[in-house]
């Protein structure tokens, strides 16, 4: 180390601090200018402590669902009237889909109609919450070897939760719909008019851009649409719920809020790939 | 090192264990704030978990800021303040910045508050808190160039204000028995 007079140290640490300030306003233009280092960082950081939580999320995951298991031990009898109501009425639902799907087969039957191909889809724990106050994501473990890619599309047991943005050796990003720049486009299933979902950063994304003369409906299903190629069709996403102030949001099928395994679909998409990280909207270049 | 070696006087002599020692108690409080903040993102599925990163990173430099400050210096706070940009997914310098502005304050004050009581920190805390919730979201809105909601802002500012001493009444028993004193 080198030797500095005590009044020329005292300069030197009191000069530290305006420094390092000056170096935080760099940082921030170097952001801006470079996103890919940030997410090279976050990605680099996920691989290294994804293990680490992968780990942490098997006990925590036992503690979470014991307590779970108390809270419905309270409620074991009300739960009880309530499935036997709803099982009742599901099966009612079952016998009108199990005569659709066999209309459908055979309609299908009498076109030339070209099937979808089948999606093939790898299932992975999520091992934390990739986002953050101002982005809302989740990060999966998916292993050294894995074949998950960018753009392809996450679900949960219930419906769409997001799309893989970042890829790392043994970690993957899903951005969730509800994220500030998830955009996607989607049918309204009673009208099939194509709408655009908005994430917001809040619980519920806003439904934008429907063409004239349609309405969204209260409780209207909402699906993926096939438009611009990035999903395919007819992907359960949520049920349209009208906000206070009158904006229709779409109330997620998906729990968001407590997403433990997801199932990544490769659609074999290549249209529109995922957005970048949450912190370049860049102007211009969408 | 140890600020303890800057200063005149007698002390036993420097063998391996004791440098060892002291660099582990001058090292304590930045690994301690770190573990803390990988903490906060393990999968514990609480929801609205993301505001505790804030939380404990704030509440982790403003202490150690005032009651260790050799052991909390500016380099630190700078590394801190980029590890919370990287799990909380701000925008780089966002974190630093607004960490870097609570330490200085810290710094400033701290002839005053460190003769005072733990409410009279808390309470100086609270604007600190608000302050450095307010100051993130104009900058993430400024760097992304969008009006963001400030539900989870506001919610940040205030669990931070309120969450204090979950955090500072541990640090404080830690900084009376683990953490190398300095001298003033």
């Amino acid at each position: 180390m080198i030797r500095l007079s005590i009044p020329a140290r005292q300069a030197l640490s009191k000069l530290t601090l305006p420094v390092l300030v000056v170096a935080a306003f760099g940082l921030m233009l170097l952001g801006k200018a470079d996103a890919v280092i940030a997410e090279r960082a976050r990605m680099a950081l996920n691989d290294a402590l994804g293990p680490i939580y992968a780990v942490l999320a098997e006990p925590l995951g036992a503690i979470n669902a014991s307590v779970a298991e108390a809270g419905n031990l309270m409620h074991l009898r009300s739960e009880n009237v309530r499935l036997r109501q709803e099982n009742e009425y599901l099966r009612r639902w079952q016998t009108i889909a199990l005569a659709l799907d066999a209309e459908n087969a055979r309609l299908k039957g009498s076109l030339n109609w070209i099937p979808d191909p089948p999606a093939n889809f790898v299932t992975a724990r999520v091992v934390a919450d990739a986002g953050g106050v101002y982005a809302r994501a989740a990060l999966l473990a998916v292993g050294p070897n894995h074949t998950v890619r960018k753009g392809q599309i996450a679900l949960d047991e219930r419906g769409l939760i997001g799309r893989v943005t970042e890829v790392g050796a043994r970690t993957a990003r899903v951005l969730l719909i509800t994220d500030l720049n998830s955009r996607i486009p989607v049918t309204m299933e009673t009208s099939r008019a194509r709408a655009i979902l908005v994430g917001t950063n809040g619980a519920r994304p806003r439904l934008l851009y429907w063409p004239e003369g349609v309405q969204p409906r209260e409780g209207e299903r909402i699906v993926t649409s096939a438009e611009a190629n990035a999903f395919p069709a007819n992907l359960p996403i949520g049920m349209v719920h009208f906000s206070q102030s009158g904006v229709p949001e779409v109330e997620p099928f998906a729990l968001l809020q407590r997403l433990e395994i997801v199932r990544i679909f490769d659609y074999g998409m290549g249209g529109v790939t995922a957005p970048e990280a949450p912190q370049k909207p860049t102007p211009g270049r969408h | 090192m140890a600020g303890a070696w800057r200063y005149p006087g007698i002390r036993p002599r420097a063998t391996f264990g004791r440098r060892l020692d002291l660099a582990a108690r001058a090292g304590f409080p930045a690994t301690l704030t770190i573990l803390i903040m990988l903490l906060t993102q393990a999968p514990f599925g609480i929801p609205g978990q993301a505001v505790l990163l804030p939380w404990v990173t704030l509440a982790s430099v403003w202490f150690w800021s005032l009651f260790r400050p050799a052991s909390m210096p500016p380099p630190a706070v700078f590394g801190i303040g980029v590890l919370m940009e990287l799990l909380g997914y701000l925008p780089l310098g966002v974190g630093v910045l607004t960490l870097l502005l609570a330490h200085g304050i810290a710094i400033r004050w701290r002839r005053f508050l460190g003769q005072q009581g733990f409410a009279v920190t808390w309470l100086a805390f609270m604007p600190v808190a608000a302050g450095a919730a307010l100051l993130s979201w104009l900058l993430v809105a400024a760097l992304t160039l969008r009006l963001l909601p400030a539900g989870l802002s506001v919610f940040q500012g205030v669990l931070s204000a309120m969450l204090y001493p979950v955090l500072a009444i541990p640090l404080a028993w830690l900084h009376r028995s683990v953490a190398e004193a300095e001298p003033d």
